[in-house]
């Protein structure tokens, strides 16, 4: 793809199953009982127990590194804000759009929804193609 | 009530983050990333890594045990139970490759009160044993009804 300013990148869907934010905690190490016991989340009044944001970081990183097949070395730099919460079995969409191209330096504006939710806004990931 | 911002400068010995193959997968698998430099050291090799290569992301793997403590420090005052990560920005040099030894340090960048929340900014450095770096953050915890 020419990743031309104004053009959008492949958008990502995913649909993290029940089980997703235990496997997360696993790999990542946090544990907040917020992410994997039910229970605990909705005594602490959230609807159940929610996904980490930084999972729903990951995927948009995963998002942008596709747009260079998956090259680790490509992405330079990616700064998001987290908002709302995400939970498992619902899908989560991530979009973006070249915001500026600089030779083999490509900026994108990325976004992870899920239903009405903005999980991650602002996002800008720096990628060297 | 004014924040207490004695903790803005505040820099935390390093931690040390020994990278691994399975834990590299683990994390990849997560993500739902399938790139043979994740899991298979030939492929990795191949692709000019010394060993398995981890996503970009495990950063947040190597670094946030170095912003436990910071986070907790009791002279950042900070309210653990009100805190949600607002967010996050990460900037990548040295790939980060199983085997790797690598240190990450905190430092409280600084504390402010807007609209009656805290935000609370770290920055974290991570080098690898070659002294090489491999990770910049920048994690942005927001404390309700400060």
């Amino acid at each position: 793809m020419a990743l031309n300013e104004g053009e959008a990148i492949p958008e990502l869907r995913v649909t993290p199953d029940k089980y997703l934010p235990h496997r997360y905690a696993g790999a990542s190490g946090d544990f907040n009982p917020i992410h994997i016991d039910d229970e605990f989340a909705k005594m602490v009044g959230l609807p159940r127990n929610i996904l980490h944001g930084l999972y729903s970081m990951g995927l948009v990183a995963k998002a942008n590194a596709a747009v260079a097949d998956g090259n680790p070395r490509a992405l330079k730099r990616l700064s998001v804000q987290m908002r709302g919460m995400g939970v498992p079995e619902q899908e989560i969409v991530v979009t973006g759009t070249v915001k500026s191209r600089d030779g083999n330096r490509v900026v994108v504006d990325t976004v992870a929804t899920q239903g009405e939710t903005a999980l991650i806004k602002n996002a800008e990931a720096e990628l060297e193609l | 009530m004014a924040l207490k911002t004695d903790a803005v400068g505040k820099e935390w010995p390093g931690s040390t983050y020994q990278v691994g193959r399975e834990k590299i997968k683990e994390y990849a698998n997560a993500l739902g990333i399938d790139n043979p430099v994740h899991f298979d050291v030939e492929a990795a090799r191949a692709a000019g890594f010394r060993d398995v290569v981890a996503p970009p992301m495990f950063a947040v793997v190597y670094s946030s045990p170095a912003v436990g403590p910071a986070i907790l420090d009791p002279e950042v005052e900070l309210n653990f139970a009100a805190m949600v990560h607002g967010g996050q920005a990460f900037e990548w040099d040295e790939p980060a490759c199983s085997g790797d030894e690598i240190t990450t340090t905190a430092k409280c960048l600084s504390i402010e009160e807007k609209d009656g929340k805290g935000f609370y900014v770290f920055e974290t450095n991570s080098v690898n044993q070659d002294g090489a770096q491999v990770a910049r953050g920048t994690w942005t915890l927001i404390v309700r009804g400060v």
